[in-house]
């Protein structure tokens, strides 16, 4: 019975962990600039890190390298959201502009994060056929 | 209530096995990445992954010693990302 519990909690954990990571993922390739990115991978992958983590100490049990595991868990949930402030206020200090309501496009493609502002610049008229086609 | 066939240890295989097709999805934002941070923030990412995946080995195949260099990484991950942040911010100084 302890067993049976001790091996779904391990599941359960495992596939939390996994999804959490996938959003993580999603967030880090399709989000569109650099502050968006460092929220999700501040978040939900030190989660997913976190809940993979217990997984792993519940699953070696009473014994050293349980210890390690959790000081490795804790370790993770302080630096992961330390190194993506750090980042993200360096990205700040250089001057990199967060793309907002007026600089993103319409249809929120993918690809706009790289190099949002000139990028959408560089297409005036993608975005006036989109105007037209709202007014219309 | 154990499914038959099922050992803890094949789950923790496997769990491994798709962090490293997710670690392989987010290097493209390391390749690609307009920005020096970006790149940084993807590499700090995979990093953390791939303490999360030396963990699950290290319970899947029951090598214990797998957590110590899980630890060593999760150390110098830090390292590297507050390091390469502030040398793109102060660029000649000590850094």
């Amino acid at each position: 019975m302890i067993e049976a519990a001790r091996f779904w909690a391990i599941v359960v954990l495992v596939v939390a962990g996994l999804f959490f990571t996938f959003v993580s993922a999603v967030g880090v390739i399709r989000l569109p600039d650099i502050y968006a990115r460092a929220h999700t991978a501040s978040q939900t992958d030190t989660l997913g890190a976190g809940l993979a983590l217990a997984a792993v100490a519940l699953a070696l049990g009473w014994q050293q390298a349980s210890v390690y595991t959790v000081l490795l868990l804790f370790f993770v949930f302080i630096t992961n959201p330390t190194a993506a402030h750090a980042i993200a206020r360096s990205a700040a200090e250089t001057g990199i502009e967060p793309v907002t309501a007026d600089s993103a496009t319409d249809d929120g493609s993918p690809d706009s994060g790289t190099g949002a502002p000139d990028r959408n610049s560089s297409e005036p008229d993608a975005g006036s056929d989109v105007d037209g086609g709202e007014t219309a | 209530m154990i499914p038959a066939g099922v050992s803890i240890e094949e789950i923790f295989l496997l769990a491994a096995a798709l962090f490293v097709v997710l670690a392989i999805v987010m290097f493209y934002r390391a390749v690609a990445g307009p920005t020096t941070q970006d790149r940084l923030l993807a590499v700090n990412v995979l990093g953390t992954n791939t303490v999360v995946i030396l963990a699950l080995l290290a319970a899947g195949l029951d090598e214990p010693w797998f957590l110590d260099i899980a630890l060593i990484y999760a150390l110098l991950n830090f390292l590297m990302a507050v390091a390469i942040s502030k040398f793109t911010v102060e660029r000649g100084g000590v850094l």
